[in-house]
Formats: C-alpha cells, sequence, structure tokens
C-alpha cells in the first residue's frame, strides 16, 4: 500500500477534531489514560456477566467469546446521517419490490436489466415463493445495510444484508454501556437515541401479521438454540420486545397455524421472527434433516396463516453477484438514480471481469457470491504469493462463484489503546425496519472496527471489535 | 409460558439444588475422612452411592479416598452430577430460559457459573476444600436469594419451586436409604460411639445437626433422627417439608391456570404419606421399604409434572 494516501479519519481532521467531534474532542483530552483504561475493563467485566458473548462455529466446546468494545464513539452529524437514512430507505424500498417482482412478474428480466440465470441458479431463490405476496407486502421486515466510508461525502453500500441480519443487540448494549460509563458526555453532547429499536421492532413485525389476525398479533422470536452464535441477540430482542423465545421443537402446525407448546396447551403464532436459514426452516420442503425448523410451516405460510420475518427466499436479493445490479435495481423500482453509491465490483462470471481480476488479484478484494462473515475472501494486498495463485485457481475452477473489488481505503476512527488513541478502519451496519406502512431507520447502528493496526476485516468472528454509533441531533 | 421454558426453569433449579447438595455430602465425607480415618473408605463410598454415581465412579476408579472421590464430584466433567457440570447445565438451562428470568437471577447463575469455572478449574488442594464448598453453598444462596427477591410469584416461580423441592426430597431420601443401617435400631449398638458419629454425619449432610438440638428435646438416637429427617415439617430438607413445598407449588399452579392436574393428586398422596406418622410404624414397615418406595413416588411425581405442563412434549 506503499504511495497511498493515508485514510480518511472521521474524527481528526487536519486542524483539529473534525465537526461532529468538536465537544467529545474537547472531553477526552481532560481525561486521564489510566481511568479509561478502568473503564474499559469494568465494561468487559459487564459484558461477561451479562452473558453478551458469542460461539465461534467449527470449534467443539469452544469457550464463548466477547467481541471487543471500544470506547471513544463513532460520530456522524445530522446532516450526515439524513443523507445515508434517505440512501438506505430508497435501497431498502428497492429490494422489497425487486423480490416481489422476482417471484412474480419478472419485469426486471424482461427488461433485460437483470439476467434470468442469475436468478434461476440461485441457490437462495425460492420456487416455493413463486406467485406468493407476503402478509402486508414485505419480504424483508429487518436489514441490516453494511456501508463503508472513503471520504467527507464517500458513502458506499458493501452488502445488503436481507435474510437475517445480526448485531442489533451490539448496537444497544454498546449505548447502554456508553450511558454507564459517561454518562457525563450525553448530557454534554446531544445523540439520537436508539433504545426504541426492540419497541420499533414488535410494532413493525405486528403491523406485518396476517390479515385475518385478530385482536393484537402473536410475535415470537424463532432461534436454533442456545449454540448458535448469535443465540445472546436472540434472548434480547424476545426479551426486549417481551415475547416468546422458540425453538424449532416448541412448534408445530394446529389447525393450519403455527403454533407453541405452553404449559397451558397450543398457542397460535400470528409472526414469527425466525432466525433460522430458510434452508432450515421447514424440513418438509428444504433440508429433510433440519432439526431447526416447523414441519409443515411453508404451507401454513402459503395459505396467509402467518407472517414470516424475514420472508424465506429474500437471499435472493443480498447475494454478491446481485449486488452488483444494485444501481440499476434502485432505478427500475424507484424512477430515481441511487442515493448511495455501489463499490465497483467485477463479476468473475464474465470472462473479461475474470480475466481482469486475475492481472490485479493482488490489488482487489474478492469474496465468494453466497459467503459472509468474511469467511472464504482473499484480500489481496495482504496475501502472500502462494495465496494469490492458490485463489487464482479457484477462481478459474469456478468463476462464477466470485465477485471482487477494489481494496478501499476504508475510513478510520480511533480506539483508545495503551498509548492513546490509534486510527482504526471501520464500517457501519445501519438497522431498516419496514412495515407495510414504511421504513424505519433507528439513527445509529453497529460500528464494527478491525482492532489490528491496518487491518480491513472488521467481522467479530475474525477478531472485529465494536463501538458506539452515535448520530447528533439538530 | 411455554412448555420448554417452564422445563427450563425446572431443571435449572434441580440442577442447582444437586450442586448444593454435593456439596454438603463432601462436606460430611470430609470430616469423618479427618476424624476417623479408619472409616474413610466406606464413608466416601456411601457418599458416591447417595449422589448416584457409583457406576460411573467404579468405571473409572478402583478405590474411595478423598482426592478421588471430591474430584469426581466436584470437577469430573465424565461426571454428570459433578458440580461443574450440573453448574453448566444450571447455566445452560438459564441461558435457554433467559427471558423468563430477572437480570439479578440471571447474573447469580452466571456469576456463580465463572466463579466455578475458576475454583475448580485444577483440583481442589485438601487445604482449600472447605472454602470450595463454603463458595458452592454460598453461591447458591445467591442465586435462591435472588430468585425469592426478584421474582414475581406467579407460574415462573412455582416452577422453580418445583425443581427444587423434587430434587431436594430425592437428595434426602436418598441419604437416608445409604445410611438406614445406621439408623436401624440394633439395641447392642446403641449409645456405642460409633452410631452417634454416623448419625451426627447423616445429620451434616444435610447441614441439620444443630438445628436438630433446637428443633428435637432428644437425645441422637435412631428413632428422633429418622423422625427429624422424614417427618419433621419445620426441617427444610425433610422429607415432609419437600412434599408440603410441592403440593402448595401445584396448588397454585392449578389455581392459576384454573386447571388442576393429576400431579396435584399424586403430590398430595406423597404428602398424606408423610403426614401424622409413627415413626415406630416406619421402622415396623421397613424404613428401606418405606424410603424406596417415597423414591419412586417422588420419581413419579417428577415425570407427571414434566407431562402435566407439556416441558418436552
Amino acid at each position: 500500500m506503499i504511495g497511498k494516501p493515508s485514510p480518511f479519519d472521521e474524527m481528526q481532521g487536519p486542524d483539529g477534531p473534525r465537526y461532529p467531534y468538536a465537544t467529545y474532542g474537547d472531553w477526552f483530552a481532560k481525561q486521564n489514560n489510566e481511568r479509561l483504561a478502568k473503564k474499559t475493563s469494568e465494561a468487559e467485566a459487564f459484558f461477561r456477566s451479562t452473558g453478551i458473548t458469542f460461539n465461534v462455529y467449527g470449534q467443539t466446546d469452544a469457550e464463548e467469546r466477547l467481541i471487543p468494545f471500544d470506547l471513544v464513539p463513532r460520530i456522524l452529524s445530522s446532516r450526515e446521517w439524513t443523507k445515508l437514512a434517505k440512501g438506505i430507505d430508497q435501497r431498502v424500498r428497492a429490494i422489497n419490490a425487486f423480490l416481489h417482482d422476482i417471484y412474480n412478474r419478472q419485469e426486471i428480466i424482461r427488461a433485460g436489466i437483470v439476467p434470468m440465470e442469475l436468478i434461476a441458479k440461485n441457490d437462495a431463490f425460492l420456487p416455493q415463493m413463486i406467485d406468493f405476496s407476503p402478509p402486508g407486502g414485505v419480504y424483508t421486515h429487518i436489514v441490516g445495510t453494511d456501508i463503508v466510508r472513503t471520504g467527507e461525502d464517500d458513502f458506499f453500500v458493501l452488502e445488503d444484508n436481507a435474510r437475517t441480519p445480526s448485531g442489533v443487540s451490539y448496537m444497544l448494549e454498546n449505548r447502554e454501556t456508553m450511558l454507564k460509563m459517561f454518562p457525563e458526555l450525553f448530557s454534554k453532547v446531544k445523540v439520537q437515541p436508539v433504545s426504541d429499536y426492540p419497541k420499533e421492532l414488535r410494532r413493525s413485525l405486528e403491523g406485518s401479521a396476517p390479515k385475518s389476525c385478530g385482536g393484537r398479533p402473536c410475535v415470537a422470536v424463532l432461534t436454533p438454540g442456545i449454540h448458535n452464535s448469535a443465540y445472546y441477540e436472540h434472548s434480547f430482542l424476545a426479551d426486549q420486545m417481551g415475547v416468546e423465545l422458540v425453538e424449532g421443537h416448541d412448534l408445530r402446525v394446529v389447525g393450519g397455524h403455527i403454533a407453541m407448546r405452553t404449559t397451558k396447551g397450543y398457542k397460535v403464532i400470528d409472526v414469527l421472527y425466525r432466525r433460522v436459514d430458510d434452508e432450515f426452516l421447514d424440513p418438509l420442503t428444504f433440508n429433510p434433516n433440519s432439526l431447526l425448523g416447523v414441519p409443515g410451516i411453508m404451507d401454513v405460510y402459503r395459505a396467509g396463516n402467518i407472517a414470516i420475518a424475514n420472508a424465506p427466499g429474500t437471499g435472493v436479493a443480498d447475494d454478491k453477484a446481485i449486488y452488483s445490479y444494485m444501481p440499476q435495481i434502485v432505478e427500475f423500482y424507484t424512477g430515481d438514480r441511487a442515493i448511495l453509491k455501489n463499490v465497483e465490483t467485477h463479476r468473475c462470471s464474465e470472462p473479461q471481469s475474470l480475466q481482469y481480476v486475475l492481472d490485479n488479484l493482488a490489488d482487489l478484494v474478492v469474496k465468494e457470491v453466497h459467503g459472509s462473515g468474511g469467511y472464504g475472501m482473499l484480500v489481496g494486498p495482504a496475501a502472500s504469493k502462494q495465496e494469490l495463485a492458490d485463489f487464482a485457481d479457484k477462481l478459474r475452477a469456478r468463476p462464477g462463484n466470485y465477485i471482487a473489488q477494489p481494496t478501499l481505503s476504508l475510513s478510520t476512527v480511533p480506539i483508545f489503546t495503551e498509548s492513546g488513541l490509534a486510527p482504526r478502519h471501520v464500517d457501519l451496519r445501519p438497522f431498516a425496519l419496514v412495515s407495510p406502512t414504511g421504513v424505519n431507520i433507528i439513527p445509529g447502528g453497529l460500528t464494527r472496527v478491525a482492532l489490528t493496526e491496518g487491518s480491513l476485516v472488521v467481522n467479530s468472528s475474525q477478531g472485529g471489535g465494536t463501538k458506539d454509533t452515535w448520530v447528533l441531533g439538530d | 409460558m411455554l412448555g420448554k421454558t417452564a422445563g427450563g426453569l425446572y431443571w435449572m433449579f434441580r440442577f442447582l439444588e444437586r450442586a448444593e447438595n454435593t456439596a454438603r455430602l463432601i462436606e460430611a465425607g470430609f470430616r469423618i475422612a479427618l476424624t476417623r480415618s479408619s472409616d474413610a473408605e466406606a464413608e466416601w463410598r456411601s457418599v458416591i452411592t447417595t449422589s448416584a454415581v457409583r457406576q460411573a465412579y467404579e468405571n473409572k476408579h478402583d478405590g474411595y479416598d478423598s482426592a478421588r472421590v471430591t474430584d469426581f464430584l466436584l470437577r469430573d466433567t465424565d461426571n454428570p452430577s459433578s458440580v461443574l457440570s450440573v453448574m453448566k447445565q444450571a447455566r445452560n438451562n438459564a441461558r435457554m430460559v433467559r427471558t423468563a428470568l430477572t437480570t439479578e437471577v440471571w447474573l447469580a447463575v452466571n456469576e456463580t457459573w465463572m466463579l466455578f469455572n475458576e475454583v475448580l478449574k485444577e483440583p481442589v488442594e485438601e487445604t482449600e476444600l472447605p472454602d470450595v464448598l463454603a463458595t458452592i453453598r454460598q453461591q447458591s444462596g445467591l442465586v435462591r436469594g435472588a430468585l425469592h427477591g426478584t421474582m414475581l410469584r406467579n407460574d415462573l416461580y412455582d416452577f422453580c419451586r418445583l425443581g427444587t423441592f423434587i430434587e431436594r426430597a430425592d437428595s434426602t431420601a436418598r441419604i437416608i436409604d445409604v445410611k438406614y443401617y445406621s439408623l436401624l435400631p440394633a439395641p447392642s449398638f446403641v449409645g456405642s460411639s460409633m452410631d452417634n458419629v454416623q448419625w451426627e454425619t447423616l445429620l451434616r449432610s444435610v447441614s441439620a445437626h444443630r438445628s436438630f438440638r433446637w428443633a428435637v428435646d432428644s437425645e441422637f438416637n435412631a428413632t428422633s433422627i429418622a423422625s427429624f429427617l422424614i417427618l419433621d415439617r419445620r426441617m427444610p430438607r425433610s422429607l415432609a417439608f419437600s412434599a408440603g413445598q410441592i403440593v402448595d407449588n401445584l396448588g397454585q399452579l392449578a389455581e392459576e391456570y384454573d386447571m388442576p392436574m393429576p400431579s396435584y393428586d399424586m403430590a398430595r398422596a406423597l404428602r398424606a404419606r408423610l403426614k401424622d406418622r409413627d415413626i415406630n410404624a416406619i421402622f415396623e414397615e421397613g424404613l428401606h421399604e418405606f424410603i424406596t418406595s417415597i423414591l419412586q413416588d417422588v420419581a413419579r411425581l417428577g415425570q407427571q409434572i414434566e407431562n402435566d405442563y407439556r416441558f418436552t412434549r
């Protein structure tokens, strides 16, 4: 990376703290490092005793890990946020329109904008969803759009997580932790609250209940169980919403509805916020070996007797090959140009692009089309010659499985270290709630931070940490 | 409430009770080993038998001594009833039913689990054993206190308490059963020092050697001790007390749900077997036979509660 300009730092401008950080910068300058170090270890002890941990896959009986929390907030001005929120709103509406179209008239394919085979050959495309409209017309009740920044006004969408985005519990707990650690800060800086999220989520889910549901809809959260890496979040959200946390074996079909086994008998569920992947949702329809799902739930769903959030089959909208078409998708359905930019993306399925990617591998980031969590990707500038050669073989063997993007110079926000502040790369995942009446974006989100100097990998499974994300009031 | 949640709470409190009972048993055994080394092996064997893990123990070890027995009961993850094993299960259950617990109960269980992992990371030295056992009892008290102090008195609470008392009745009955020979009125031994020590251990196993002196105006003797452990409703680890609590909790559930269940009738029948009884009649019936049938009743009752409230199906 020699010769590249240093990345955009969101806190330190050329002449002192940038505007959103002005008050915080003053405050920070007056703190002593020992006290802050003590606060950090207090926060860790709090996370551990509260059980805010995640499990790492691929290790049997693995220790539960903490996601490291950094006490320097990531701060966005109200103006920056407003633009972001508009862009996310637009994009989320487009995704829902796209999903409805793809599973019904497929006009975008007829218009020649998205190639047929990208849909037909997509594992996330579910034939069971064809000619069907979910209750209220909502496909993606919860979206977590991954955003990166490279300059003052340069925000890019990196991924549209439209299946079961996670991390919102960290957004909420990080704020609680900051409020506990530094209450005085919040009287100095006007930060927009995020604590309404669970209430808004419940309202949004209830709003998407099937029409046939009389009275207040019964909502439940479906988890794969305590060994799932995001189990803490599942139980946290159920708890905060005041709804039941269920597993597949708590549910069954009763009289054409999905019902949960209670101590007093079976009770009908109207809206299921499922944190179980499509593949495991219904062993009668999908993976027959799944013990995590509910046999027959797809029939109940198609009969219109339950809302599933997010709808099955939404993954067709968020894989990395479709991603490359998002600017056109947004324009096709909204009639406007996309407010948020896409990262330039090379589809290795196209011979010209493949050649370009192979020629420039050392400068690119290559990702699996269906991958997530930072697994199976290549960060060209950080890879050894051998790794590059190995990856080139994989690319030639299955080009359609990969896309490539330039290595972005992600913005940095400082983290607190023993020797003071040190810049680290960050991304941002705001959360959007979609109901039949509109899109609601909570002012904030999850800021993930690569804790290793120079690293661009922010995933918690790969050693990333998190920060509280502040959106300033007007 | 989900049936799974009811089951999760019930088993969580069974496991917590089991950890506490194991600590008490070790404490009593340790005392014998210290004061009467000649009886130590037999005492440790009876501790293992009482914990109902004799087969598992003997698969692994070929003799009984305090180091191996305490390690097996406290730390061995091959022993599903070791303190570490049950604490892990209790904490897993707490995670599963997290939405049904108050923050204080959750914190108490989670911190207890973290603490046990810490103090039981290495084999416990004999010099540290009393402290470790005290820690286990204190943490049990902490969880219980959080439960009493913060949980609503509704069905959630009833399932927690049912787990506690089913487990406790089972444990106390086992202790009596394993030691019943020392309670048998054999005139030639009465008054001998061996009997006195055995009886004292028996009382210590349920932390009742002092309350016995306060509550019972009698010398240590077979009938008064058996009566205290089986029939005395003032004694919180007696069979009669446990049965009474089970009836109360099932009664509250029947009322709250407006739905009397077979388990309620079974619990009342169990309580009736322990109420207004003469201990001498029980001795005539045969103490071992009596306790064996009580153990069966408690097991059946536990199963019936699981069915009535749909823990698993």
